[in-house]
C-alpha cells in the first residue's frame, strides 16, 4: 500500500502563515512570545513560525527547541533514545508564554514530557501548543491551542512529515 | 549497550554516542532542577570491592540525578569479608532486583566475570578492575578534552589530531589503558612517557609512542597532558630511586607547566599527590581541568547508565541504531 500525500509545500506553507496569524492575536502582540520546538521536526517549524511571525510583527521573537526525550514514560518500550540538545533562549521563559511546536498529535505524550521538561527550566506565564498535523487517538487529556490541520486516522496508519531542513521534500503522507 | 566493560572494544560511535548523549546530560546539569525522572524505579548497585570515593560518589550522583535507586555496597565490613564469593554476592543482589551493578575490583576481569557468567540480568559498568581499565574515566577524560578544544560546537565531533601526552606510572594504571585505547579510537595521537621501570612489558602492541623524557614530550606542545597517580599502595618495588627524583624527572612542575602552548590542558584523574607528579601550581593553574573531569565525570556516568538501562527490558539495552 503507498503513501497518499495530504498536503503539499504552498499548504504547509499556507498552514504555518495561519498559525503564526493566530498566535499574534491569542498573545495579542509578539512581546513575551517564546517558540519552544520538540526535536526532531518541530524545531525546524518553530524557527519558521518565529521568522513568519517576526515578519508579520516587525518584533523579533525568542526561539528555542525543547527536548523531552529524559521526560518520556515509554523509555523501556522502545529501543534506547537518543537525546537530542535543549536550547533555551537567554531570555529564559520565567513569566512568558511559551508556544510549544511539534510536527504531529498523536498519544499526547511526547506534550506531556514537554510540560514536565518545562517545569524543570521554569515556569512560564502560559504554555500554548502548535501543531501541523493533528491526528487524534489521544492517550492524556492534551488538546492543542493551534492547528495546521486535523487528519483523521486509524492507529495502524503512519503520518510522515517531509521537511526541506531534514529530508529535502516538503509534503505530510499518509500510509497504512 | 548491554555493560560497559572496557575501552578496547568499543568503537568509535559507540563512544562518540555515549559522549553526545553526556553533552545532553551536561546541559540539564546548569538548570533550576537537576533532577530528571528518567530512570525512575531503576535499582543502581554500587558494588565496591576496593576503597574509592570519588567514582562512587560520582556514580551516586548520576544515578540520583536522573532517579534511579542507588544502593552501595562497599566490601570492607561487609558479608565478603566474612569469605563470600563473587558468585554469591552477584545473585544476592540479582535477588533484590539491581537493574545494573557498578562494580570496582582489585582482580583485572572481574566485571567480565559478571557480565558474562550469567549470575545476574543486570548490565554491569566496570568502575575500574584491577589494572585492566577503568572505561568511565577515559570517556570523562576524552569529553573533557573536546570539550575544552571545541566548546559548544563538541556534537559529534572526534578527537582526530589531538596529541595528548600521557605521563607516570602506565604499568599500574587502568587509567591510562583505558584512555590508549579510547583516545586512539576517537582519532588522537597517544604519546606515553614514563621511567623505563613504569612501562608494560606489552607497550609495543599498544598504538602509542614512548618516549622516557618527559621535557622531549612536552616540547612538542601537546594539545593535553595527563598526570597519573603514583600509586604509592602499588609501589611494592623499587620502581623509581626516590620519590624526589621521580619528581623532577617525571613531575609537571610550575617550570615545565610553563613551556606548554597557551591552550595546552593539564588534567590529573585524581587523587593527585601534589608536589610528587604535579606542582600544586600547575593543579590550581587555569589549563588544569581537574575540577571540570569531576563534574563531566556525573555527565558521563548519567550518560553510560542513561544508554545501559532506558532503552526495551529485553533488547540488546541500546544497540546504537
Amino acid at each position: 500500500m503507498g503513501a497518499r500525500s495530504v498536503l503539499q509545500e504552498a499548504d504547509i506553507s499556507r498552514a504555518l502563515t495561519r498559525i503564526a496569524h493566530e498566535i499574534l492575536e491569542s498573545n495579542r502582540g509578539p512581546e513575551n512570545l517564546v517558540l519552544l520546538g520538540i526535536p526532531t521536526r518541530g524545531v525546524a517549524l518553530a524557527e519558521r513560525l518565529g521568522t513568519l511571525i517576526s515578519g508579520i510583527s516587525q518584533h523579533p521573537v525568542d526561539i528555542g527547541s525543547l527536548d523531552v526525550t529524559m521526560f518520556r514514560d515509554d523509555l523501556s518500550k522502545h529501543p534506547t533514545r537518543s537525546p537530542r540538545p535543549t536550547e533555551i533562549p537567554a531570555g529564559g521563559i520565567d513569566g512568558k508564554t511559551v508556544v510549544l511546536v511539534d510536527d504531529v498529535l498523536f498519544s499526547g505524550r511526547s506534550i506531556r514530557a514537554a510540560l514536565d521538561a518545562i517545569q524543570s527550566i521554569g515556569r512560564p506565564a502560559v504554555v500554548r501548543l502548535a501543531i501541523l498535523i493533528d491526528r487524534g487517538h489521544r492517550e492524556v487529556p492534551i488538546r492543542p491551542d493551534f492547528v495546521g490541520k486535523n487528519i483523521p486516522s486509524s492507529r495502524q496508519e503512519r503520518v510522515n512529515v517531509r521537511l526541506r531542513e531534514y529530508d529535502g521534500a516538503e509534503e505530510v503522507t499518509i500510509e497504512a | 549497550m548491554r555493560n560497559l566493560l572496557d575501552t578496547r572494544t568499543l568503537d568509535r560511535d559507540t563512544a562518540l554516542r555515549i559522549l553526545d548523549v553526556a553533552e545532553d546530560m551536561s546541559d540539564t546539569q546548569s538548570r533550576e532542577v537537576k533532577k530528571l525522572p528518567t530512570l525512575r524505579g531503576k535499582t543502581v548497585v554500587n558494588l565496591f570491592f576496593e576503597d574509592s570515593t570519588r567514582t562512587r560518589i560520582s556514580f551516586e550522583a548520576a544515578a540520583k540525578r536522573l532517579s534511579a535507586d542507588v544502593i552501595n555496597f562497599a566490601a570492607k565490613g561487609s558479608s565478603v569479608s566474612k569469605g563470600e564469593s563473587l558468585k554469591d554476592t552477584a545473585q544476592t543482589l540479582q535477588a533484590m532486583g539491581a537493574d545494573a551493578v557498578v562494580i570496582r575490583h582489585s582482580a583485572s576481569g572481574a566485571p567480565r566475570t559478571l557480565a558474562t557468567s550469567g549470575w545476574i540480568s543486570a548490565g554491569v559498568v566496570n568502575a575500574g578492575d584491577g589494572t585492566h581499565e577503568h572505561p568511565t574515566q577515559a570517556l570523562l577524560d576524552a569529553f573533557t578534552i573536546r570539550k575544552r578544544r571545541f566548546a559548544a560546537a563538541s556534537r559529534g565531533r572526534d578527537l582526530t589530531g589531538i596529541r595528548v601526552v600521557i605521563v607516570g606510572d602506565v604499568l599500574h594504571s587502568r587509567v591510562a589503558r583505558s584512555n590508549v585505547w579510547l583516545l586512539t579510537a576517537l582519532g588522537a595521537e597517544v604519546t606515553l612517557v614514563a621511567p623505563p621501570t613504569l612501562v608494560p612489558q606489552n607497550v609495543s602492541q599498544w598504538p602509542v609512542r614512548v618516549l622516557y623524557d618527559l621535557d622531549e614530550a612536552l616540547a612538542e606542545g601537546p594539545d593535553a597532558v595527563m598526570m597519573l597517580r603514583i600509586q604509592l599502595e602499588r609501589m611494592n618495588a623499587a620502581y623509581f630511586p626516590s620519590e624526589r627524583e621521580y619528581s623532577r624527572r617525571w613531575g609537571l612542575d610550575t617550570l615545565r607547566a610553563q613551556t606548554l602552548p597557551r591552550d595546552s590542558i593539564v588534567m590529573h584523574p585524581g587523587p593527585m599527590n601534589r608536589g610528587l607528579e604535579i606542582s600544586a601550581e600547575a593543579a590550581d593553574s587555569p589549563r588544569s581541568t581537574v575540577l571540570e573531569q569531576v563534574t563531566n565525570g556525573v555527565s558521563v556516568r548519567m550518560a553510560v547508565l542513561y544508554l545501559l538501562l532506558a532503552g526495551e527490558n529485553n533488547d540488546e539495552r541500546g544497540g546504537v541504531k
